[in-house]
């Protein structure tokens, strides 16, 4: 049977040639989304800026009545309304602040949502409500910095594994690209305005660990080439690295991809932020492997010093390694 | 390498087995799993109430007002204990402040024997403190809340708590509450199914403390109005007053608490028709109720339910036998949710509502049923791409990807526990992990073949070599699972728990399951060339 082969055996594409632009574009893209977040913000679900949000789908419309809905909702005397589409068409999130006073008395947010949802249904009659979430102010903070605390300690965490188990150098690589992967994502939120929630926390988390560990096939590849091939310039090595992971690197993202499309296109609506997130994940990850944490690297003076006085205990670590899975030389 | 003793083979086939036999009730349509379970355990996987649909309820306790509640029951049993010293002791100047509880004994002498009476009211069953006592100026006794005091009433209070909302949610019937405790003073309550939880809220964000006090008629209705009242009396809101103004002053002392029941069940009012609850109390409770109907026919009596007065009718006879009407501004609803309230308890503590979050089913269900059909044909494709382009060696990862699945399932079953959103997101990630172990070491196979070694050196040398970054790249999501897991909240919980379960199973099934397939054919055919 002939098989199918993504990329060309033997490939011999000079991918770091275009390091510094591929950085300075980075960086670009970086300082704007930070500018994004920073002017424009995140569309904070009420998970982390508490408040309400009632979910609804007109079940016999087309389209939802976004214009009219701000209007009735807004005429409620609880303030204006948050509307937005999401997923089908004839599906909206209405936010709302809670009201004044809602967290010593619960009994104002319910008499909210009693009275937006009346107002819906009797407007609308094939109005569904799916569903409410009301999160106190207290609740969002801590479900915030929890989030945002779990979020760094992953990202050092996982940073000083790879310093450990390679060399410090690496380890900053790994950061680096992780912080690059996580900030576009946040521009991406920023600059669409999807909703920003706790499922977006675990897409970033998903991100994190997919951009990871194509970092560290790379790495590892680096190491085991910075041990054979001790007089080899810098870039070539590292272009010879990446070159020899490209068949894996497309193999693995191609196949990636295909649920999380699959998941974009099909999957519920209520994902949907959740699916782009991990897609456009995976499209920075695999870049940010080759073009950040690869050439990281260079420019932290990386050579093929930097595995010589420890040669043979990283020898001897990967041969063990080899056979805690059982395989043996 | 390539040789794999029986017994080996043997274990790891049963741990597979095993690990994918937990899956099978999960996958089971609810009636077959029924029917199942009559023969043997069946574990099953929770859908979340973000796939499932339901309500979850954070609620958060008051704790300040529990310090407050404590300090008023101390001194009553602190007066009560005087009162009924024998000889009496005489105590004044009794004050409450900064959560401190002091008074003067005002026979100097009777210092010590006060402090006598005072300590078995203050130590707890284990014996340690809940208050600490001091003597200041030779005569004023002052009594300071201990720490341990403090957790321990809070920990009870939360435990006492859990018990009432579970009894008041079996009252509502059929449901399957999931009702626990999460940190020092919160309790989640989450039921499946549910999507519309005013009922549950009503019937759970109640404290239901009941009591009955006289009401102060000599107070002057401009006063109470401003919301002042004389010496010895309070002023609690009235909001169904007949007088109109909706507060109303009544007696702080000789009043009852209406903890002591046995029995409270929804009725109609003989006279307006209206529903009313009628209450039982317990023998010693109705004895109280009798002496102070007794003591006060005639007068008004007000009863307070959560601080707030709902009626106020007056004694027109004493009552003995302990049964007695509440009657107020009732629905036919309200009537019944006070009656399960009162007769499960009042709360030992207030309880706020500070997260609220329900599901509609059919949104849930859409959610599974389209998470499903992307699931299975994301999966697909994975496996078409895999085998178009490793062969034989696509086969063997896709049965690994496979058992994979089910022996995470199988697991997740087996620990009962939830799978979440987040969770799935959790899935994608071991499935990426499982997917990219199998693709480094075909393609490590396939560049040792090319650097012209024999079939079976490069199967060797592929594991071997591969085996080095799967490692790497699983333990870092080792450790970020147990980071995320110890630092994140809920949904987060979720996915990290997904994520260790899974960097297991993965790298089991993708690495040491493929290679005993491939040593077993090699083994077998002994190929001297390999299409990979």
């Amino acid at each position: 049977m002939k098989l199918l082969k993504l990329v060309r055996d033997d490939t011999n594409i000079d991918f770091l040639r275009w390091r510094v632009w591929a950085f300075a574009i980075s960086l670009v893209l970086m300082a704007a989304s930070v500018g994004l977040v920073a002017t424009k913000g995140l569309n904070f679900g009420v998970d982390f800026i508490g408040g309400q949000m009632i979910r609804a789908t007109f079940t016999q419309s087309a389209t939802a009545p976004v214009t009219e809905l701000r209007e009735t909702v807004g005429s409620l005397g609880y303030g204006d309304p948050t509307i937005q589409r999401f997923g089908a068409e004839n599906q909206v999130s209405i936010r709302m602040k809670l009201p004044e006073g809602a967290d010593k008395n619960p009994e104002l947010a319910n008499a909210m949502t009693a009275k937006i949802t009346s107002s819906l249904k009797a407007g609308h009659p094939d109005v569904r409500i799916d569903g409410v979430d009301s999160v106190s102010g207290k609740v969002s903070e801590e479900l915030f910095s929890k989030g945002v605390l779990a979020l760094l300690a992953a990202m050092a965490g996982v940073s000083i594994y790879i310093w450990f188990r390679f060399e410090w150098q690496f380890g900053v690589g790994a950061i680096w690209s992780l912080v690059h992967d996580v900030t576009l994502t946040f521009g991406l939120f920023a600059l669409t305005g999807w909703e920003f929630d706790l499922n977006i926390i675990a897409a970033l988390l998903t991100i994190i660990g997919y951009s990871l560990n194509d970092t560290v096939v790379i790495y590892d590849r680096i190491r085991e080439n910075l041990m054979k091939f001790r007089k080899m310039e810098m870039a070539s090595l590292l272009n010879l690295s990446v070159n020899e992971t490209l068949s894996r690197t497309v193999m693995t993202s191609v196949s990636i991809s295909l649920p999380l499309i699959v998941l974009v296109l099909f999957g519920p609506d209520v994902i949907f932020g959740f699916s782009m997130a991990m897609a456009f994940g995976i499209v920075v990850g695999t870049y940010s492997s080759i073009y950040q944490a690869a050439p990281i690297l260079i420019w932290l003076k990386v050579g093929s010093h930097s595995f010589v006085p420890t040669d043979e205990v990283t020898g001897s670590k990967a041969e063990r390694i080899g056979q805690d899975f059982g395989a043996q030389p | 390498m390539l040789d794999f003793p029986r017994w080996r083979i043997w274990m790891l086939n049963t741990v597979l087995v095993v690990g994918m036999a937990f899956a099978i009730p999960s996958l089971l349509p609810t009636s077959m799993r029924a029917q199942l379970a009559q023969f043997v355990p069946t574990p099953t996987i929770n859908l979340g109430l973000d796939l499932a649909g339901g309500s979850h309820i954070l609620l958060e306790a008051d704790t300040s007002q529990l310090s407050e509640a404590r300090l008023e029951a101390l001194e009553d049993s602190v007066r009560t204990a005087m009162r009924r010293a024998n000889p009496q002791i005489a105590i004044a100047d009794v004050s409450r402040t900064n959560g401190e509880l002091s008074f003067n004994v005002t026979d100097m002498s009777k210092v010590d024997a006060a402090r006598e009476v005072i300590l078995p009211l203050i130590s707890n069953t284990l014996g340690a403190r809940d208050w600490n006592i001091g003597v200041n100026n030779g005569n004023r006794i002052i009594l300071s809340p201990a720490s341990s005091g403090d957790e321990n009433a809070l920990d009870q209070a939360m435990d006492t708590a859990k018990d009432v909302i579970d009894r008041r949610i079996n009252a509502l019937g059929t449901l399957e509450p999931t009702i626990i405790r999460q940190g020092d003073n919160r309790i989640v309550v989450q039921v499946p199914g549910l999507d519309d939880p005013e009922a549950l809220k009503a019937l759970i964000g109640k404290t239901a403390k009941l009591e009955f006090k006289l009401v102060d008629e000599q107070a002057d209705p401009d006063q109470t109005a401003q919301g002042k009242a004389r010496v010895g009396s309070q002023v609690l809101p009235y909001p169904d007053n007949p007088t109109g103004l909706p507060y109303i002053a009544v007696r702080r002392l000789g009043g009852i608490s209406g903890d002591k029941l046995v029995k409270a069940d929804p009725t109609f009012d003989q006279q307006t028709n209206e529903p009313a609850v009628t209450i039982q109390f317990d023998s010693e409770g109705g004895q109280r109720f009798a002496r102070m109907t007794q003591q006060n026919v005639n007068k008004l009596f007000a009863i307070v339910l959560d601080g707030q007065v709902i009626s106020a009718p007056q004694i027109r006879e004493p009552i003995f036998g302990g049964v007695s009407q509440i009657s107020g501004s009732f629905t036919t609803e309200s009537a019944n949710a006070l009656s399960i309230s009162l007769r499960s308890g009042a709360l030992p503590v207030d309880l706020t509502i500070v997260e609220e979050r329900s599901v509609g089913p059919d949104l849930g269900a859409d959610s599974i049923r389209r998470g499903v059909l992307a699931a299975v044909i994301g999966t697909t494709a994975i496996l078409v791409l895999m085998f178009l382009v490793y062969g034989r060696f696509g086969i063997y990862a896709n049965v690994a990807l496979i058992i994979n699945v089910l022996m995470i399932l199988g697991v997740m079953s087996f620990a009962n526990a939830t799978l979440t959103l987040p969770g799935i997101a959790g899935f994608v990630l071991t499935i990426g992990a499982a997917v990219d172990a199998n693709v480094l070491i075909n393609e490590r196979i396939r560049e040792e073949l090319k650097r012209g070694r024999r079939v079976v050196q490069a199967i060797e040398f592929g594991y071997k070599e591969a085996s080095r970054a799967i490692f790497d790249a699983n333990s870092t999501n080792v450790i970020a699972a147990v980071l995320l897991f110890i630092f994140g909240s809920g949904p987060i919980r979720g996915f990290a728990v997904v994520l260790m379960i899974g960097i297991v199973t993965s790298v089991f099934t993708a690495v040491t399951i493929t290679r005993m397939w491939v040593s077993l054919w090699v083994k077998r055919t002994r190929p001297t060339e390999l299409t990979i």
